[in-house]
């Protein structure tokens, strides 16, 4: 009796499920637009992922691991670029930050006309 | 054993379908429109983790090909809602 297998498969998938609800508990929680999408891009692709290993094994077949690594790569790949996009369609819609924010570097350097990020910020030249 | 396997893994889709309805929360409340782009960001992945879990439950990998087929589109559709919002401003 192999018990390596369930156990793999227990591990990699309960863990993964664990990881996608506390991305759904984050998305839910969490206080403005750019912390929220911590949880929802990281916590969410980082349990997908494990669920994706534990698919690999539980089919012990090539062809399928070689999918499961492929949908791995992929999310890899598009999370980072989804989230920064949304990120800064955001940011120059004017969605508001929380309060608890500490700094926002980027509201006075950055033009959201000609779309240009000065060096120094806008008010310290004047001086 | 595998009784077992498939209680558990019934249990798993039971904790994503869990997540999937706090991710629809977050998508009925918004606030802003990025905020439901986001939340709709994670139910697609969801839905990446949701065939996964089927395939391995019900034992056919075909379902690993909708999950390549719902990660290549989702990527499309939040770029495209990104650039809507983005477009959008400039009006």
């Amino acid at each position: 009796m192999n018990l390596l297998k369930p156990l793999l498969i227990l591990i990699f998938a309960g863990s993964g499920s664990f990881f996608v609800l506390l991305a759904a508990v984050g998305l839910l929680r969490m206080p403005d637009l750019f912390t929220r999408m911590h949880p929802s891009s990281k916590a969410a692709t980082l349990g997908t992922v494990l669920i994706l290993i534990g698919t690999a094994i539980y089919f012990e077949d090539g062809a399928i691991a070689v999918r499961a690594v492929l949908i791995c790569l992929f999310l890899f790949l598009t999370a980072p670029v989804a989230s920064h996009i949304i990120a800064r369609a955001g940011f120059l819609s004017g969605v508001p930050l929380a309060e608890e924010t500490a700094i926002d570097e980027l509201s006075d350097r950055y033009d959201l006309e000609t779309h240009h990020l000065s060096c120094p910020p806008a008010g310290a030249e004047e001086e | 054993m595998t009784d077992h396997i498939n209680l558990f893994l019934e249990i798993v889709l039971g904790l994503i379908a869990l997540a999937a309805l706090l991710g629809f929360v977050r998508l009925l409340r918004g606030p802003s429109l990025p905020d439901r782009v986001v939340a709709f960001d994670l139910l697609a992945t969801l839905a990446v983790g949701i065939s996964a879990v089927y395939s391995m439950a019900h034992d056919q990998p075909v379902f690993l090909d909708v999950a390549v087929v719902i990660a290549l589109i989702s990527f499309v559709g939040t770029v495209a809602f990104a650039r809507y919002i983005e477009e959008r401003l400039k009006g």
